[in-house]
């Protein structure tokens, strides 16, 4: 008996891998080699299942295709040991495939968020195992989305997963106390992804996978299996409050649009409202941690129905409060933003001379850039033009490049 | 078969272009409907521009092996701006579109000619993984 | 953050490159692949590309009617691409210890590197 194969049966196939992963790595205990088997079936179910119908239980199908791999692969591995003892019992072990499921614990899930968010993983490898293991995406779609070849993902796979051999890290829920400590780690990770598919969703004609809605579905999924977490609901609230504006951030031309002149109908106003709601219930739990603060700015503007209706005090103030719990120049460069806006261009340059001495961002295009623009506020429209350019030198972000030579070039043309 | 055409068109200090708005513009939208274009036709591999030569960096190796960064460009250098690599069924097709790129438009929307260099590339199998 | 690391060289340089031993040359070009193979068991390998000497290269122009015109090029002295590496690394620090690696093992020719413009935008 099976089902036709339709638009949500990727979407199911996705859900189901990490499932899937927790149970076999669990029964094998063997978590890395659990991994590629899961792989193998995800790659046949894929090639299947489009022909031949999704069957009536997907999950069964997937653990006992794993298992099966798994247990060839042990088979040849005791082959090659020649150890005619353990041929015997892991014999009894391998007949018994169909407990595999029955194994199965809700928590697997989170299990593999954690250990694949391990802090002991260089970002780039965490998020290409998180991106396989929980996410359930295939080495080719990731190596797509991330413009590398297959291969090269593929190998950051398997280092994640020698790391976490090495290190010793085990197939088990951290504590709550573990928790609290490596929660962080996986919000990061989550965020990552999240940033690279937000800023890649231009030059769509390269039709990249979209991490940014992959990112929202697994923080999702994390904020069902962690429920009271403000820090998990404040992200996926930053997410939805940020991805709402997507359709407006580029034009016809693939060109480059900032916030201030978008065009809001073009917003996302189902995602806004869910993102304020996270972020509501969030905030009175008590706790303001960086992923909420974040959101409150972004729900600020999202709340705007135009430009001049922003609350830019509000802003300002938020923006003064991210200084206090987590100081950055980035953070400062978006403080002198908001203080332009309520206390005028002159008071944003103020704020940026401290910048200059800042071996952290001294020299960065966005420092220039911000300057170029607080320039033209003020009507100084040589150095604005100056700055532009300068910035435009220094950025290697295309969009961002192409963005700045026109302001510049607007600027001198009048 | 597959080539490289490589655009030399930057020289350091020299800064960037500037054109009036809409010659930038119509610059910026020729590349970009070039690159739509040999998309579509399944001919581009991949298109990338690079970092302005402010940043470009000569690195050597000192005696312990480390990389030393302040090597020193030669004054009259044209840094490489950006590069395709197309995959093509001819060498005239690929001086055809190395042509095109070259007349991308400049100030006053006329042609750059900037000179493009077209090198046969290997489509040899990547080094063994492992 | 990708980088491209160029490789280049003088038509005199590459015919002094030829007249090696034929087992210098051919023990360069393992400590090439050596070091391809470290890129891309580390997952920073792109690619990578040795190109074909100047003689087969064409410099083309748009000419007024569209059709391109080639010209003569590379003088003996002038300096012309003999290869590349695109690499996929967390940091410059990584894309430079890369380069210094290359000209170590390449008579310690000077190895431009220049960071790929991305197609995204930064925030």
């Amino acid at each position: 008996m099976t089902n036709k194969w339709d638009a949500t049966s990727e979407h199911l196939l996705r859900e189901l891998a990490p499932q899937v992963l927790g149970a076999v790595a669990r029964r094998f205990r063997d978590f890395p080699s659990a991994e590629d088997a899961v792989q193998e079936a995800m790659i046949a179910a894929f090639t299947q299942w489009p022909q031949q119908g999704v069957p009536e239980n997907p999950r069964g199908w997937l653990i006992r295709v794993a298992s099966r791999r798994m247990t060839d692969n042990m088979r040849s591995e005791i082959a090659r040991r020649e150890r005619e003892t353990a041929v015997a019992a892991e014999t009894e072990n391998l007949t018994s495939l169909l407990d595999v499921e029955a194994d199965m614990d809700p928590d697997d899930t989170l299990i593999l968020l954690f250990m694949c968010c391990h802090p002991a993983l260089s970002p780039s490898s965490a998020i290409a195992l998180t991106l396989r293991a929980v996410g359930g995406l295939t080495t080719a779609e990731i190596a797509n989305a991330f413009l590398v070849p297959e291969a090269t993902i593929a190998q950051r796979i398997s280092r994640a997963k020698q790391t976490i051999k090495t290190s010793g890290v085990p197939f088990r829920l951290p504590s709550p106390h573990e928790r609290t400590g490596r929660l962080p780690a996986v919000l990061h990770v989550l965020y990552l992804i999240f940033s690279e598919g937000y800023t890649s969703s231009i030059g769509s004609h390269l039709q990249r996978f979209d991490l940014a809605c992959e990112a929202i579905r697994l923080t999702r999924n994390t904020k069902t299996l962690l429920p009271d977490s403000p820090e998990v609901a404040g992200l996926l609230a930053l997410m939805l409050l940020t991805d709402a504006r997507r359709a407006a951030r580029t034009g016809p031309d693939e060109e480059l649009i900032p916030l201030d002149k978008q065009n809001r109908t073009l917003w996302d106003h189902s995602q806004i409202s869910e993102g304020l709601e996270l972020l509501t219930a969030a905030l009175s739990k008590g706790s303001v941690g960086l992923y909420q603060l974040q959101a409150a700015i972004a729900a600020v503007h999202d709340e705007a129905e135009s430009v001049e209706d922003t609350d830019w005090p509000q802003i300002l103030a938020l923006y003064e409060l991210l200084n206090r719990v987590a100081p950055s120049p980035m953070v400062t460069l978006n403080l002198a933003i908001a203080a332009a806006m309520v206390h005028g261009p002159a008071k944003g340059l103020e704020l940026l001379r401290a910048l200059d001495r800042d071996p952290r961002i001294a020299g960065h295009y966005r420092l220039d850039a911000v300057r170029a623009h607080f320039f033209e506020k003020m009507g100084d429209h040589e150095a604005a033009i100056q700055h532009y350019r300068m910035a435009a030198a220094r950025t290697t972000s295309m969009p961002e490049r192409n963005y700045l030579l026109t302001q510049a070039a607007r600027l001198a043309g009048d | 078969m597959k080539y490289i055409l490589m655009m030399n068109t930057m020289k350091a200090g020299h800064g960037v272009p500037a054109w009036p708005k809409k010659d930038l513009q119509a610059h910026i939208g020729f590349m970009m409907s070039i690159n739509k274009e040999l998309h579509g036709r399944g001919e581009l591999v991949s298109a990338e521009g690079l970092a302005f030569p402010d940043q470009a960096k000569l690195i050597r190796a000192d005696k312990d092996g480390q990389p030393v960064t302040d090597g020193i460009f030669p004054e009259s250098k044209e840094f490489l701006a950006g590069f395709w690599i197309i995959d093509v069924d001819s060498p005239q097709r690929a001086y055809e579109i190395a042509a095109t790129v070259s007349a991308a438009p400049g100030p006053g929307g006329a042609p750059l000619n900037m000179p493009i260099e077209v090198r046969q590339v290997m489509s040899g199998p990547p080094p063994d993984m492992l | 953050m990708k980088y491209i690391l160029l490789m280049s060289g003088t038509r005199a340089g590459v015919e002094a490159y030829h007249a090696w031993p034929k087992q210098d040359i051919n023990a360069h070009m393992a400590v090439l692949h050596g070091i391809n193979q470290d890129l891309a068991a580390s997952g920073e390998f792109v690619a990578t590309q040795g190109l074909s000497g100047p003689k087969e290269a064409k410099v083309v122009r748009g000419e007024k009617n569209g059709l391109p015109v080639t010209d003569g090029i590379f003088p003996e002295s002038k300096e012309f691409l003999l290869g590349y590496w695109i690499v996929d690394v967390a940091n410059a620090e990584r894309a430079y210890a890369i380069a210094g690696r290359i000209s170590a093992v390449s008579l310690n020719m000077p190895i431009e590197v220049r960071q790929f413009a991305t197609h995204e935008a930064k925030s």
